[in-house]
């Protein structure tokens, strides 16, 4: 794992590790030979299709591990005990098997729920509510001639038939489907994609590439008017890293690999990507591409724009790349800026060539708590000034500084408690930070040691210059470790009437404060004017910085008790959110992406000749629309 | 919070109001002296971050817009930026109020007493305290009360500590200045004066306006000041005024607050202190200079009975909801929000086209005594030319008859309930004993005394008949001023008969065309807002029908025999104001030579009319009246008949006499619309 070549166990190597494990740790599960990095022929050629399904992390069959109607693994879910006491289940996460005794005050108060009002979801899937496939039977027999393995399972189609929208997730748990896609391929290989890919445009199948499912964008919803065969083309099986090229620094990775296991198996051999989504538990390289992610380190890595070298993409025309892996060129515009961003509409990527860098010596968390919010977004414009950022800086406004308190497991020791209690006092009473306005910021530092602890030092003395505390390294964890257990704390709030969404937007510096007291007034107002009985929580964070502006993430939900049609309200109020970001200069996507949910702006986005050159791209490329998922366009 | 609707639903009689309560009762039962030392705690604006005037200032000497503009002027004049900086300094340093809390105490110690002297009664809606209050916490608010009167800022900056609310900074005009001790009193009162033209001077222009952003937006204080610009010397509400709404507005555009709260407050008064003041100001006496020592002079007010005054603080309109559909706020992306942009045609549009609505809105809650309706019934009868007046059980009996129908038409109309009606008219006629004269139980404007009772100590003898003329003309004017207090009521319905008067026929479509062009004529007279005719027209047939003074079919627009009384009536309210256009095209057409100049163009055409109204050839001495011969000439300015040529001398005028004369005839009836349409195309 993590190489602490300074040696000695000191805490900050152990939350170092710890820090590692999070995210990658919970998989000690038995890695499979094949994985290894070599280079590989394609599995599908000659090897029975099933043999190493139960060594994947994902596997075919996703939900045997994972939630058909919820986030993550089955295993890994908040409750309410008996007691009354918030839980977190499993042993993936360090918060699991913990009591999390701050969360049931703080969800009653926030939202006026209660424990008494349950709104549990429909436990099982019924298989017969599901539409039953329309096959296109020439191309399932040609298909089945190739040997690419392939589903019309029920519980197959529907689980690739969403992403992570609220509306999707709200109708899973009402047992409702609408269109889903009406057979499931899983090709091993970029060869299969190809085969595929051919056969769908002999066949006019409609093709909609599928990768982690972690969209928000409603991009892999199958569009209603859609009467060909829909055919979910699963990448999860084309997972390996096909070779490393030391000297270059550069991986070559298949598109269908998940950010964990990307990382893991490349930590095994002493490098990492830097790629680093909330979500790369779960997402893949191909998605990351296909909508234009970013990471949370990417002030060092660069988001994946910056880490691409090479791509390879199938579309219905032949296979797109280029020849060469200059890492840049003046040909053109460049190629690479059709594929990504393109969210399924012209192809599949298969292959990726990725900068690598090798593991961080040493990696340091850190918080700062500023007397208001807008001095903590004063140090964060200065520290892109200085464009000395740390590998993450976020600052997260006061509700979410209360929630992510509310999220403080249980404290073993009276010592730790009353070292909270001392350091509220001083933060508080001391140094007359209002507890309902101060805000924190959350640090990561990855670097060598030496370098970490001069540039901690450097943008400490800035926040220090905006009134900034620093509160410890604990605080600066816990916030990281919020990122990735938020997700199964939405699906908590679906059991007793509370419903959520975040979404996010990039600003220029000096809209920054403005986008988000509009934003979030914004929502409090619809919400009230739409007959949500029940103040909403209406929270943002800035959750990266550039030189010319900052990444904003809006959280939101509110207590639906009394609404007919909370998801329409819901749609509405985040319809309203996303004009006032439009109307306050925030773009319409910093890397969710457009899907389907955002598209009515794009026009307005891109100008009508941009739409344009998009059209044309799309035409040529496709000109059947076998890529049919109709997102962006 | 905001209704959309800032005006009017269709029928104007279910408007909804709220109660008055007198606040100078309390007032009169406890000590002054207490109620100015009490504990003064407003709620303030949520978002506010506290800070002392002198942070103000210095807030806005940083601010990158004044940064951006002082290096622009400093480019472009090639002066040094800590000259430049200087000016700012200077300018800022005029501009800015000293708001203290003493100062306002000693007000509403002095005020109490003066109120209570002057007034019968002060009359405030206390819901709409309440809904002011609610508004100042959760968006800065912008105050915007009609302009009648000095006492209008006093008073409201009175009302707001009587009703312990935040205490606004009102945008005044520097002529108060010149009032060396007042004007650093009303400064210290939350007054910040403004030149009242500084249209080149981008200086003046950022430092101003960044002046009253950062005031809104660290919702520091409400922000008052008056959309008419000016205080109206006719009681007409006057075409509003852009600038400083736009400078309001900007924040919510730009995105710098969520949204702006605009609070129209309509006060109203029983007698206007300055009545006599106007009307001579309109005849052509020079309106005296503020000064301290003139103000004192004025005391002799103080043992006058000025009845009560009204103050309705109307619904908050949301700037937001007012923009939604009709702002994109996206255009303010592409350009740092610091660098001053005109506003773009959008923009301007809407914020014009906001102002009308709030102006209306004012017009709506303005509460009108009986007195108004008396001013009008004895102007009308005045000019008929009865000599005697009218009989006072015949005043009385058309008074009711006016009651009833301005309550149709959606007047607020504060006519005491249990009082019998002559009872009501003869009160009304004693606080007004200035302006009318009875004897033998018969009423007539007091026209007969010369020099008039605001006029006193001149010398009598040798009265010239022009003399004797103008004496005349400052009562009527005077009561003009009253009952132009009513005109927004009985405007449309008015410019409907009007156009049915002139129409040469009863066809719609002839009647809409005669209506429009009227409409279009006078719409620097009156409040109208722009785009509104088809609107407007519905409207005034609307009541017009209700009231069953009209028929109106799919073809035809008929006059019921019932309907005759109230089509005189209002023909005869827009008569004056017809005529008044009509004289004034004559003028131009017949005197006007080569080289009048803008500024010769009221004294020549009073010239004119004082000659025609002695020859007799003029019905209405209200002509005189310089607020209608400017708001004529801008009106035909704006039609393009007579234009500004711009060069040697400032601003000559040239008269297209072929179209004046198609508009004078047009109005006159003697032409068709259809024509003068064309003549304006």
């Amino acid at each position: 794992m993590a190489s602490n070549s300074s040696g000695g166990s000191s805490d900050r190597q152990r939350i170092a590790q710890q820090r590692l494990r999070i995210i990658a740790g919970h998989l000690q599960r038995p890695v499979d030979g094949d994985s290894a990095i070599l280079a590989a022929e394609c599995k599908a050629q000659g090897s029975k299709p099933d043999t190493s399904r139960e060594e994947k992390t994902v596997p075919r069959r996703r939900q045997e591990i994972m939630k058909w109607n919820g986030w993550g693994y089955s295993d890994s879910r908040f409750l309410f005990n008996k007691k009354g006491q918030a839980e977190f289940t499993g042993k993936r996460y360090r918060l699991s098997g913990m009591i999390i005794p701050g969360l049931k005050d703080w969800f009653e108060c926030t939202f006026g729920a209660s424990l008494q009002h349950k709104t549990p979801a429909t436990p099982l899937l019924n298989s017969s509510a599901v539409q039953p496939p329309t096959l296109n039977e020439a191309f399932v027999e040609e298909l089945k001639s190739t040997g690419i393995p392939f589903s019309q399972d029920a519980e197959d189609r529907v689980f690739r038939a969403h992403g992570h929208c609220l509306h999707e997730i709200f109708a899973l748990r009402e047992g409702k489907f609408g269109r889903v896609p009406d057979m499931v391929v899983w090709p091993n290989c970029h060869n299969d994609v190809v085969k595929i890919v051919e056969l769908a445009s002999k066949h006019n199948v409609c093709l909609i590439p599928y990768g982690g499912g972690t969209s928000v964008s409603s991009a892999l919803e199958c569009p209603p008017e859609e009467t060909r065969s829909i055919v979910s083309l699963d990448t999860s099986q084309m997972n390996r890293i096909l070779w490393v090229d030391e000297k270059n620094l550069t991986a070559h990775v298949e598109a269908g690999i998940v950010g964990q296991d990307l990382e893991r198996l490349l930590n095994e051999s002493g490098y990492c990507t830097g790629h680093e989504p909330d979500s790369m538990e779960f997402s893949s390289l191909g998605g990351w591409v296909a909508t234009r992610a970013s990471g949370m380190k990417k002030n060092i890595y660069g988001n994946i724009e910056d880490l691409v070298v090479h791509i390879k993409m199938v579309t219905p025309q032949g296979v797109i790349e280029k020849s060469c892996q200059g890492p840049r060129m003046s040909t053109g515009p460049d190629i690479h800026h059709f594929i990504m961003g393109s969210e399924g509409t012209l192809g599949v990527v298969t292959e990726v060539t990725m900068k690598i860098r090798p593991m961080p010596e040493y990696q340091k968390y850190g918080s700062v708590v500023f007397p208001n919010f807008e001095q903590g977004v004063a140090c964060l414009r200065e520290v892109a000034r200085q464009r000395c950022a740390p590998a993450s800086i976020r600052l997260m406004d006061n509700e979410q500084f209360k929630f992510g308190h509310a999220l403080k497991p249980q404290v073993s020791s009276i010592f730790t408690s009353f070292l909270d209690g001392l350091k509220k006092f001083y933060i508080t009473k001391f140094k007359g930070f209002d507890p309902n306005r101060l805000c924190v910021a959350t640090l990561l530092f990855e670097g060598d040691r030496e370098k970490v602890l001069q540039h901690e030092k450097q943008v400490y003395d800035i926040a220090a210059k905006f009134g900034g505390l620093a509160a410890g390294e604990d605080n600066g964890q816990r916030g990281y470790m919020l990122t990735f257990v938020i997700a199964y704390l939405r699906d908590l709030g679906m059991d007793y009437y509370v419903i959520g969404e975040s979404f996010e937007t990039s600003v220029p510096w000096d809209r920054v404060l403005d986008i988000c007291r509009n934003v979030k007034a914004r929502i409090v107002r619809e919400c009230k004017e739409r007959g949500v009985q029940f103040p909403p929580l209406s929270t943002c964070r800035v959750t990266q910085t550039y030189d010319a502006g900052a990444c904003v993430y809006f959280y939101f939900a509110f207590n639906y008790r009394g609404l007919s049609d909370p998801v329409h309200v819901y749609e509405q109020v985040e319809h309203a959110a996303r004009e006032e970001i439009l109307a306050n200069g925030g773009s319409l996507s910093h890397h969710h992406g457009v899907g389907k949910l955002r598209k009515e702006w794009m026009r307005e986005t891109v100008s009508n000749v941009g739409m344009g050159m998009l059209k044309s791209v799309k035409d040529y490329v496709d000109p059947n629309n076998i890529f049919g998922n109709r997102n962006l366009l | 919070m905001a209704s959309k609707a800032v005006y009017s639903q269709r029928d104007p009689m279910l408007k909804k109001r709220d109660d008055f309560e007198d606040i100078l009762e309390e007032r009169r039962n406890s000590s002054d002296l207490r109620y100015a030392l009490r504990c003064y705690a407003p709620v303030v604006y949520k978002g506010l971050c506290p800070s002392k005037a002198g942070t103000l200032k210095s807030m806005v000497l940083q601010s990158d817009q004044l940064h951006y503009v002082i290096h622009q002027v400093c480019r472009e004049t090639g002066r040094a930026v800590d000259d430049v900086q200087e000016e700012v300094s200077s300018i800022l340093e005029e501009m800015a109020h000293r708001l203290q809390l003493s100062t306002v105490r000693f007000f509403a110690f002095t005020l109490s007493k003066v109120f209570k002297t002057l007034f019968r009664s002060i009359c405030v809606n206390e819901e709409g305290i309440q809904r002011l209050q609610q508004a100042i916490q959760e968006h800065p608010v912008v105050l915007l009360p009609s302009h009648r009167s000095y006492m209008d800022f006093l008073l409201m900056s009175y009302l707001l500590y009587t009703y312990d609310l935040a205490l606004p900074v009102i945008a005044a005009g520097m002529d108060f200045m010149g009032m060396k001790f007042v004007g650093e009193m009303l400064r210290m009162s939350g007054a910040f004066f403004i030149r009242r033209s500084f249209g080149g001077d981008k200086l003046y222009w950022a430092v101003f306006s960044e002046y009253v952003k950062t005031m809104l937006k660290n919702g520091f204080a409400p922000v008052e000041f008056f959309l008419e610009g000016t205080r109206s010397r006719t009681s007409k509400s006057l075409t509003p005024k852009l600038g400083l709404l736009n400078i309001v507005m900007d924040p919510f555009f730009k995105g710098e607050v969520f949204d702006v709260s605009l609070v129209p407050v309509s006060i109203s008064y029983e007698r206007i202190l300055e009545e006599s003041l106007y009307a001579r100001e309109l005849l052509g006496v020079p309106k005296p200079k503020e000064s301290t020592s003139g103000l004192i002079k004025a005391r002799k007010v103080l043992s006058e009975d000025y009845g009560s005054i009204h103050v309705y603080f109307g619904q908050p309109v949301s700037v937001r909801s007012l923009a939604e559909g009709r702002v994109n706020r996206c255009q303010f992306n592409l350009i740092p929000r610091h660098i001053p942009k005109k506003p773009s045609e959008d923009i301007h549009s809407f914020v014009n086209d906001s102002a009308y609505r709030l102006v209306r809105a004012q017009e709506e809650n303005m509460v009108l005594k009986p007195w108004v309706l008396l001013a009008s019934l004895l102007l009308q009868n005045q000019v008929s030319g009865q000599k005697r007046g009218i009989a006072l059980d015949e005043l009385t009996e058309q008074a009711v008859w006016l009651r009833d129908l301005s309550r149709q038409y959606g007047a607020f109309l504060h006519w005491p309930e249990h009082t019998p009606p002559s009872e009501v008219v003869s009160s009304s006629l004693s606080l007004h004993r200035g302006l009318v004269r009875i004897s033998e139980g018969r009423v007539q404007l007091a026209l007969g005394q010369t020099g008039g009772p605001a006029a006193p100590g001149e010398p009598r003898s040798a009265v010239t008949p022009e003399e004797e003329l103008l004496s005349q003309a400052v009562i009527i004017l005077s009561c003009a001023s009253y009952r132009n207090q009513a005109l927004h009521v009985f405007l449309r319905p008015a410019l409907l008969a009007s156009a049915i008067h002139t129409a040469s026929s009863n066809k719609k479509q002839e009647v809409f065309n005669s209506f429009s062009f009227l409409r279009n004529m006078f719409s620097n007279e009156f409040i109208l807002c722009p785009g509104a005719t088809v609107q407007d027209f519905e409207e005034a047939c609307y009541l017009l029908v209700k009231t069953g003074a009209l028929q109106v079919t799919q073809q035809d627009v008929l006059v019921t025999e019932r309907g005759h009384r109230t089509l005189v009536f209002l023909t005869s309210m827009l008569d004056p104001f017809l005529q008044g256009y009509q004289v004034v095209c004559r003028f131009l057409c017949e005197e006007a030579t080569e080289a009048l100049t803008e500024k010769q163009f009221i004294p020549a055409v009073r010239k004119f009319i004082i000659k025609h109204l002695l020859a007799g050839r003029l019905r209405y001495t209200e002509v005189l009246s310089s607020d209608l011969q400017k708001n004529s000439l801008a009106a035909l300015l704006r039609l393009g008949a007579v234009r500004k040529i711009k060069g040697a001398e400032q601003g000559t005028l040239k008269v297209n006499t072929v179209m004046v004369n198609s508009l004078e005839d047009t109005l006159g009836g003697k032409l068709p619309t259809q024509k003068a349409v064309i003549a304006r195309l």
